[in-house]
């Protein structure tokens, strides 16, 4: 295994196998409308586990391996610290209590699903919810547009045609966008180093 | 016609496990960005769900605490109940998982490196268009009134100016809904 394990920097004591469950559950049951920011919080303020610029490392590791960040970030944390077994941990305290309370949130409303306060409460929901994953493309596509970044953005436009405007299914999509835009990133890195 | 009960939850079990297994694995850019491919399969091609349940779905796993693949613990929960959940939890995150830990023991050498950079911005590209058509997607299915429309343009407008924690706007979406303005 690559894996090697390491004490925190910080000089705080390795965080057990247990601590490590009870830190990412309480991430989990923090994180509302995301959880990296309390990840953060709890990593690098609260608990010490990490640096700032190891928690910044991780998470940058964790983007660009697929899948979702934050279940990656309690495997690497965890198994930094503890190996397999902190891995396992991390990611069963991530997602317990969440699970739990989505699904009893469902069931409960699922029996008031006759209700017209419920129905119109998730429709009102819904349309915020929808808002909120705009905002979030807005915001990631404006520093693009800041920089004039037009290559990067003639990908974006790519993305959004072919997943959203023609609904083409995601793994060829993937499969052409990315390497092309890859290839043209380095190229384009290449002619500005020349 | 018997329907042996037994073999069809099994079948409905493994399907959940290859659909998320599969998605898990293309799963660049967080759970967002696989959005419109989700709602491709549970909705068009398995006909699960419709697209306005998808939504409510969709909507519940923002406004419970955790992170935001707890739309797949949902859409596990409505096909199949609680093993349906667990097995497409499990399928969405383990593949990934165990990438990082392979991986983690190696970044340290990886970061930095100058096609590292090519790639991660070649990625981010691609992934921001995912978003946003995960985004064109959703309002499209919550869009039930002028006013739906009006009120995802105005959460939009009001993060993109302002810091306020989402939670609020969809406390305020759920009031105004509850009092059938929606």
């Amino acid at each position: 295994m690559t894996q090697v394990r390491q004490p925190p920097t910080t000089g705080i004591p390795t965080p057990s196998v247990r601590e490590i469950f009870m830190g990412f559950f309480s991430i989990g049951i923090n994180g509302f409308g995301g959880v990296m920011p309390f990840a953060r919080m709890m990593l690098v303020e609260q608990r010490q586990w990490l640096s700032a610029d190891e928690f910044l490392d991780a998470l940058s590791m964790c983007q660009f391996v697929p899948g979702p960040n934050i279940v990656n970030l309690a495997v690497a944390v965890g198994s930094r610290f503890q190996g397999p077994l902190g891995s396992l941990a991390g990611v069963a305290g991530i997602m317990a209590a969440p699970m739990v309370i989505v699904i009893g949130a469902y069931t409960l409303l699922m029996q008031m699903a006759e209700s017209p306060v419920v129905i119109g409460a998730l429709r009102g929901m819904s349309a915020v919810a929808a808002g909120l994953v705009v905002a979030l493309g807005v915001k990631l596509a404006l520093p693009l547009l800041r920089k004039k970044d037009w290559l990067s953005l003639g990908f974006t436009v790519a993305s959004v045609g072919a997943v959203g405007g023609l609904a083409l299914p995601l793994l060829p999509t993937l499969a052409v966008l990315i390497p092309a835009a890859i290839a043209a990133q380095w190229w384009w890195m290449k002619g500005r180093a020349r | 016609m018997v329907v042996d009960e037994g073999a069809r939850k099994m079948s409905d079990l493994l399907d959940l496990m290859l659909l998320f297994a599969k998605i898990g694995l293309v799963a660049v850019g967080g759970v967002i960005a696989l959005i419109p491919e989700i709602q491709r399969e549970v909705v068009t091609i398995h006909g699960w769900m419709d697209a306005h349940t998808f939504a409510t779905l969709f909507t519940l796993a923002q406004a419970a605490p955790g992170p935001n693949l707890l739309l797949v613990t949902l859409i596990g929960w409505y096909h199949a109940g609680l093993a349906g959940a667990l097995v497409a939890t499990f399928s969405l995150v383990m593949p990934p998982a165990v990438l990082t830990y392979v991986l983690s023991g190696a970044w340290r050498r990886l970061r930095g490196a100058p096609w590292l950079d090519s790639v991660q911005n070649g990625m981010n590209s691609v992934t921001v268009g995912l978003i946003a058509a995960a985004g064109i997607l959703l309002v499209r299915a919550s869009a039930v009134s002028w006013v739906a429309l009006a009120l995802s343009i105005a959460t939009t407008v009001v993060l993109m100016r302002t810091k306020i924690h989402p939670l609020w706007l969809l406390a305020g979406g759920a009031a105004l809904g509850a009092l059938g303005l929606v």
